[in-house]
């Protein structure tokens, strides 16, 4: 067993850079990505792990899975469209969708400060149970531990969860090719604006709910038709930009967008401009990017668009036979930019 | 620096250095403090910079941008074009 | 949104650009003032637009890139002290001190929260009687109107434990600065369109005449940097040198009067040091003698501070357009917006950070980077 002084010589994230973790190592940004990379993903030698998909697919006893596990620290609790329990089953049906899977079974593991209202409990508990019936998944067990007063915010969640692949296709980045069409679930930054909305020092007033929902139908839609799916992934913390990097940078091929494609409603428009954010950098917990061969995009569109979560759906742009991994976008003016990863959060700003 | 947004005043209460607006941005509403713009009245677009609104918008003038580019191409149209390459999408 | 989409129209920037094009004969080198039109520049690529002999050069319009590093250390130290809450904008988070930023000052237990408006810095006060506020007051003098209004009302209501840390500057003698240097290549000017909101352009008038340089007062949308640029090249090309103003839906001649009254009874010109260029006379503002009980300086007694700036960095040059980004050394290898060595790196609109984000590639292709 390795000593801790054994540690610090060898971790090649140098400690004197950020001895201690910063919020920005959980902002979905560059510094997470390299918390990732040169810290956690050395210590799980799985070829699993390293295909650095949403969740893991395998086979065992005859059955192709996928699994996956997700957690949940979100502040405020309750939010306009959702709250910490329905982001905990969305989320992790989600990931394992985007393996094109079917989720079956989630665990659900509850760390509770000790203070925390039992109302504010019940609320959590009642809204894993809706969202599991309404994304059509069984909560099959789970763990309770409480924390002391201080030492959690009211709730942290950790869902994992099963899946059963009933497609051949390997959906990964690595599936991606030159000339497949990138598809847009549907409109972006909802959810992060909607939590915007409510932190102190920056509220406003907004009819704008966060986009959390389950994207498992919209993808069995997509497997039972048996679409050419390529690749899928969720947007999540870091937005399409970040995740359209990632993708880019999996596959290794160039990726160019079509900004005026990219829906944004007008009020999340409105808040962006006003708190000096990007809206391709903003949270979503309810759109998903899927990548297919031209000759499919039409079919794929139509049925997307006959799902509830996915019915905005629409083409945003192209994958090139360029190689670098980089991720371009022609902006409404028509010129074109690189589309870089933000180093940390995204900050409001006034300049 | 100074990101500063158009929004249109949907109600005002209060008076003097408390005077406020409640300002729609594309749909979203703020709380603007009027104390700099005595002048602002309910449906003015205002330019809004943290939580203050700082200047009217004029919208006669707010035309102009686009008034100066018809008086260009008038202009262009009449003295000698080479032709430009990469211009058209 | 209205006002704001309609200066982002692809065929009329087309049409600007080819109109600017049609105009030019001759190299010429304008500067952007303010960093918010940087960010617009390198954002919607609008300097692709325009042909080679036009050169944008950033100015040091980014108060976030020019606050002393002694005063972001001054910051951070506030920051860490018990029963304090540090409030700012949220574009002074990642600043290098010579430590650390702000953002580690929370990492360290500080209580430090982001605001939108000082006002909310007031509300905070109000709400926390046993706390002591402080805000992180930066800024053009766009901004120092609404610090003005909070330190005021905060003497008029008798708030006890509200602060600012004041941080601001003025653009006229940063322009003068830049003209009077003798490695000068600016030879005409986009002036600060909200500045000029709140200031006028009557004092940008004596800087044309004396420097003989054009300088348009430009907005910070597509359409109107361009506009800006067009009219700034048309006066370059018929050897005129007057201040225009480009951005008048939203910039009167004599700005807003009642916000430079507020501006003048709360606060009073002093020196300034800029970070990366050194002090310049008569730049900066600083609470009135009255209103010193909410200087966070004095009431916390911080002290003097002397701190040193990397050697490898030379945001100075670059912020008086003498050098870009990428001709520093230490651009994207030792300095990275993750380790920035310098503010430009860090800002928004810092001109160091938007050639990183948007230019990388290409200077990849080049040979640098």
């Amino acid at each position: 067993m390795s000593t801790v002084k054994d540690f610090a010589l060898s971790c090649p994230l140098p400690i004197t850079d950020y001895p201690t973790v910063t919020l920005a190592h959980g902002g979905g940004g560059k510094l997470m990505h390299q918390l990732i990379e040169k810290m956690i993903l050395p210590a799980f030698d799985s070829p699993l792990a390293q295909a650095r998909h949403d969740g893991a697919v395998f086979e065992l006893g005859g059955a192709r899975l996928a699994f996956t596990t997700d957690s949940y620290v979100v502040q405020p609790l309750f939010f306009p469209g959702g709250d910490i329990g329905s982001l905990a089953i969305n989320g992790t049906v989600n990931d394992l969708s985007m393996c094109g899977a079917r989720p079956v079974y989630l665990s659900c593991g509850l760390i509770l400060e000790e203070g925390l209202p039992m109302e504010t409990l019940w609320a959590v508990v009642q809204s894993l149970k809706q969202s599991a019936e309404a994304a059509g998944v069984q909560l099959v067990t789970g763990d309770t531990k409480v924390v002391d007063r201080g030492k959690g915010d009211g709730v942290f969640i950790n869902t994992a969860g099963v899946g059963l692949v009933e497609t051949e296709l390997t959906i990964a980045p690595s599936s991606v090719k030159a000339g497949d069409v990138v598809l847009l679930s549907g409109d972006i930054g909802r959810h992060g604006i909607a939590i915007m909305a409510m932190r102190q020092g920056l509220e406003f007033e907004s009819k704008i709910e966060s986009d959390c929902a389950p994207l498992n139908g919209a993808v069995q839609k997509l497997i039972a038709a048996k679409v050419g799916i390529h690749c899928l992934r969720d947007l999540t913390r870091g937005g399409l930009g970040t995740t359209l990097i990632e993708i880019a940078e999996a596959s290794g091929l160039e990726i160019t967008i079509d900004e005026s494609r990219v829906p944004v409603r007008d009020d999340v428009a409105g808040a962006c401009e006003v708190l000096g954010f990007d809206p391709l950098y903003l949270a979503n917990e309810g759109r998903m990017i899927v990548f297919v061969s031209e000759s499919e995009a039409a079919r794929a569109l139509e049925l997307l668009r006959t799902d509830l979560h996915a019915a905005g759906a629409v083409e945003i742009g192209r994958v090139s036979a360029e190689r670098g991994g980089l991720v371009k976008m022609k902006s409404r003016i028509g010129t074109t930019r690189i589309i870089d990863m933000l180093s940390g959060e995204q900050l409001p700003r006034i300049c | 620096m100074c990101l500063a947004v158009p929004g249109k005043i949907i109600s005002i209460s209060g008076e003097d250095l408390a005077r406020q607006a409640r300002v729609d941005f594309g749909g979203v509403l703020k709380e603007v403090n009027l104390a700099y713009l005595p002048e602002a009245q309910i449906d003015d677009y205002v330019l809004v910079h943290v939580g203050f609104a700082i200047s009217m918008v004029d919208e006669e003038e707010a035309g102009k941008v686009f008034g100066y580019l018809k008086q260009m191409d008038e202009l262009g149209e009449l003295a000698e074009l080479s032709p430009d390459p990469g211009v058209k999408r | 949104m209205k006002f704001l989409s309609e200066y982002r129209d692809a065929n009329a920037a087309q049409s600007y650009a080819q109109e600017i094009r049609r105009i030019t004969t001759q190299p010429w080198t304008i500067m952007e003032i303010c960093g918010g039109q940087t960010h617009s520049i390198v954002k919607f690529g609008l300097d692709e637009l325009l042909s080679k002999e036009i050169e944008m050069v950033h100015g040091p319009g980014c108060p976030v890139c020019v606050t002393p590093l002694e005063l972001i250390d001054k910051a951070v130290q506030i920051a860490q002290r018990p029963g304090v809450i540090f409030s700012s904008f949220g574009d002074m988070l990642r600043v290098p001190g010579s430590e650390t930023d702000l953002f580690g000052a929370k990492a360290r237990g500080g209580d430090v929260r982001i605001l939108y408006s000082p006002l909310d810095a007031l509300k905070l006060a109000k709400e926390n009687p046993s706390k002591e506020i402080v805000f992180f007051a930066v800024g053009f003098e766009t901004t120092a109107p609404a610090h003005a209004m909070a330190v005021y009302q905060a003497k008029q209501q008798g708030i006890k434990n509200f602060s600012v840390l004041v941080s601001h500057v003025l653009v006229p003698p940063a322009m003068e600065a830049i003209l009077g240097s003798e490695t000068n290549r600016v030879q005409g000017f986009l002036a600060a369109g909200h500045v000029c909101a709140i200031m006028g352009y009557e004092e940008y008038i004596p800087i044309a005449a004396r420097y003989k340089v054009p300088i348009v007062v430009t907005g910070f949308e597509p359409l109107d940097i361009l506009q800006g640029i067009a009219m700034c090249v048309a006066q370059l090309e018929a050897g005129r040198h007057e201040v225009e103003n480009q951005y008048t839906r939203a910039v009167p001649e004599g700005g807003n009067r009642a916000a430079q009254h507020f501006m003048k009874e709360v606060f009073r010109v002093v020196n300034r040091k800029w970070r990366g260029i050194g002090e310049i006379g008569s730049s900066g503002l600083s609470l009135r003698p009255e209103y010193a009980e909410f200087d966070a300086e004095l009431r916390f007694n911080v002290g003097d501070y002397t701190a040193e700036e990397s050697p490898l960095c030379i945001s100075g040059l670059i912020m008086q357009g003498q050098k870009k980004p990428h001709e520093c050394s230490a651009f994207g290898r030792q300095c990275t917006p993750e380790k920035p060595l310098g503010a430009p790196m860090v800002s928004n609109e810092g001109a160091c950070a938007a050639y990183y984000r948007y230019r990388r590639a290409e200077l990849a292709t080049t040979g640098e980077g």
